[in-house]
């Protein structure tokens, strides 16, 4: 069993329009000093995923199931009391958007030491030069002074290294940043991507990176696993997923995006229609209205659900083509176009 | 495409907005959110603006349109000097001059259905229209792939990728010749933003269209334009095509900017050379002296703190203001010596 185990996650929130499916059976695994990034569009239930696994949906309107194993405990049957002890300490997030996830009232440092105290018994003084250090440590300019400033009087890519700096104050052993890098300029993402990645080296904690930018999975992430509508479509290392892609809507969103390591092309390759509406999932396989290759499953794209099945070293499709089919496609058709990019 | 025909120049534009304290308004400083720049925009092409938060690019697009006023310089627009232009003889120009807002949300009136919307500025400059508003409202969506049935909807029916291009059908609705586009896909979701970056392109041949688009992905930003302009701290750094900008860029920061740009590709990260910068762009309220990016260069010396780099011409097309520029033809400049 891994450091983080989920299996079969399913978080569905009844509404009075009918019940959304957010997250609809999702399993993963992430072991201590690795990175796995999740992808996704809007509305793919990435942001969910995360939130269930910290316990943050406990105790509101919605309906979580499945198991979540953290270092051997199970934490969807756990109490909310003995989460919110794991909480900050165990298992710590990163948020997008760190201006309103910072408490505009209190010092930045007030902040740090609020969490470090809960979890720790020690004096004001003490948890104040952890701050300081911490601060320090995320490359805060003179963190002794800024220690005392207020979330405000920060730029925003040192807003997110002192968001960084709370959610690691307490040596978290998991910890989930939720598109950590979106609200930030190009420059200052490469600081701050590169300052988790050396902190998780230095911590050997497991790091989950939920994003929607390709770009920046590729550069952290070991594992993969891409979203879509609710449900996992495919899974897989790294180069599984930017190498040998089997499923269409990972092979549509690598043609989608500008790059800027290839020659640039006449035309981008999009994915037809929108991302669906949690409300209102497509039946059978989610992706078929949008998918190319619909028509080449004997109507089962639109009845059945595919099964997430592995096609080779722990690398999971969910598509109802067969593996042959896929590579094929993959080698003939989508491979050719995507490198003379 | 012919880049002979000068369209837009703009000359030695300047935006300050002063900053003021106290209950007489005394004003203390200003925020140079543009700070002398000098472009052309030529008919048929693509002018790219980069740059990251705070450069000033939103603001010049503003200013180009005249949705601000300037401090200083001047903007030409097919010859006509516009800049002071009252807004009543600007109303006619209009129709030739049209934004496509970043945000689909807020820049749709939630109250108007997409037919009043985009049929709005038929209205408002009195254009006849052969066979009624409605057939040219119809028409329009039509072409950047929306239902011409869904003419009496509103926006809230739509998902952002639609609801852009409701803003893109409003602003081709009176043909206009010029379009400034302020980060047109930036709140799409990457499947989408493919969709609108090649209907723009596709509207650009059939209507021959001149696009100014501001943006702060440098990656859509290649893929679109012919040209490319890279802003920092209210001033142009460098410009050039786009094949010379990316392949052989000039200024360090344009270098920092390409090399912190996250490749897709896995085996990348461990091969690639990354410039790190360091620390923040500086506020504009008080930008550094002489070069303003001296601050965050790893190639400063004296000369950059005390003498501003002027905007030159190194290469055939490819300005730059810098004082030790990078891939530099070897003729093209001394060095010059720090005093």
């Amino acid at each position: 069993m891994s450091f983080l185990d989920v299996k079969d996650l399913k978080i569905h929130f009844p509404t009075d329009d009918g019940l959304v499916k957010s997250v609809d059976g999702l399993s993963f695994g992430v072991e201590r000093g690795k990175t796995l990034g999740i992808v996704g569009e809007s509305g793919s239930g990435k942001s969910v995923t995360s939130l269930g696994v910290l316990g943050l949906h406990k105790g509101g309107r919605a309906k979580l199931s499945g198991e979540i194993w953290l270092d051997g405990e199970e934490l969807i049957s756990a109490s909310a009391e003995h989460v919110r002890g794991l909480r900050g300490k165990k298992m710590a997030m990163i948020f997008q958007d760190p201006l309103s996830s910072m408490h505009p009232f209190y010092t930045v440092g007030h902040q740090i030491i609020e969490a470090y105290r809960i979890h720790h018994k020690v004096t004001k003084q003490v948890a104040r030069k952890h701050a300081i250090d911490m601060l320090g440590r995320v490359g805060i300019p003179e963190p002794a002074r800024r220690v005392d400033s207020y979330p405000h009087e920060f730029s925003g890519g040192m807003r997110q290294r002192a968001m960084i700096a709370m959610a690691l104050s307490c040596d978290p052993e998991l910890l989930i940043a939720d598109e950590p890098t979106t609200a930030l300029d190009v420059t200052v993402q490469a600081q701050i991507l590169d300052l988790m990645v050396d902190l998780q080296r230095e911590f050997n904690s497991a790091l989950i990176i939920i994003t929607h930018d390709l770009g920046v999975v590729a550069q952290v992430s070991d594992d993969i696993l891409v979203m879509y509508g609710g449900k996992c479509v495919e899974y897989g290392s790294a180069d599984d997923i930017f190498y040998r892609p089997e499923h269409p809507y990972t092979w549509g969103l690598l043609g989608s995006m500008p790059r800027l390591d290839r020659e640039p092309t006449e035309r981008l390759l999009p994915i037809k229609g929108s991302p669906p509406s949690l409300i209102n999932v497509p039946p059978g396989c989610a992706f078929h209205p949008r998918c190319p290759y619909a028509e080449r499953t004997d109507g089962k794209a639109d009845t059945e659900v595919p099964d997430l099945a592995e096609t080779e070293g722990g690398h999971l499709v969910r598509c109802h083509m067969s593996r042959t089919e896929r590579r094929t496609l993959w080698e003939t058709e989508i491979k050719p176009v995507l490198e003379t990019q | 495409m012919s880049e002979t025909e000068l369209l837009l120049s703009v000359r030695n534009m300047e935006k300050h907005f002063p900053v003021t304290k106290g209950l007489l308004k005394r004003q203390v400083g200003a925020v140079k959110a543009v700070d002398g720049i000098s472009f052309d925009v030529f008919k048929g092409e693509t002018l790219g603006l980069v740059g990251e938060s705070g450069c000033g690019k939103s603001t010049t697009g503003r200013l180009v349109t005249r949705l601000l006023e300037p401090t200083a310089g001047k903007v030409v627009f097919e010859g006509q000097d516009i800049t002071h232009m009252s807004q009543g003889r600007l109303r006619p120009l209009r129709r030739d001059m049209q934004m496509i807002f970043q945000d689909p949300y807020s820049s749709l009136n939630p109250r108007h259905t997409v037919g009043a919307i985009v049929g709005a500025p038929f209205r408002i400059q009195g254009v006849k229209t052969e066979h009624g508003v409605k057939k040219a409202v119809q028409d329009i969506l039509e072409l950047v792939g929306l239902n011409p049935e869904h003419y009496n909807r509103y926006p809230h029916e739509f998902s952002g990728g639609q609801r852009q291009r409701i803003g893109i059908a409003r602003t081709l609705a009176l043909k206009p010749k010029l379009i400034i586009a302020d980060e047109p896909v930036s709140a799409l979701d990457v499947s989408i933003q493919a969709q609108v970056v090649n209907l723009l392109e596709d509207l650009q041949n059939e209507l021959d269209l001149t696009y100014v688009v501001i943006a702060h992905d440098l990656s859509v930003v290649r893929h679109i334009s012919d040209r490319v302009a890279v802003m920092y701290l209210g001033k142009i750094v460098e410009v050039a095509d786009r094949k010379r900008l990316y392949n052989s860029p000039m200024h360090p920061y344009t270098n920092a900017l390409l090399s912190a740009v996250p490749v897709p590709d896995p085996k990348v990260r461990k091969e690639r050379e990354r410039i790190r910068l360091a620390g923040d762009v500086p506020s504009p309220l008080n930008p550094p002296p002489a070069c303003r990016f001296h601050t965050r260069c790893w190639k400063a010396q004296e000369i950059c703190r005390t003498v501003e780099p002027p905007l030159e011409e190194l290469a055939s097309g490819h300005q730059v203001a810098c004082h030790f520029p990078e891939n530099a033809p070897e003729v093209a400049k001394e060095t010059p010596e720090a005093t």
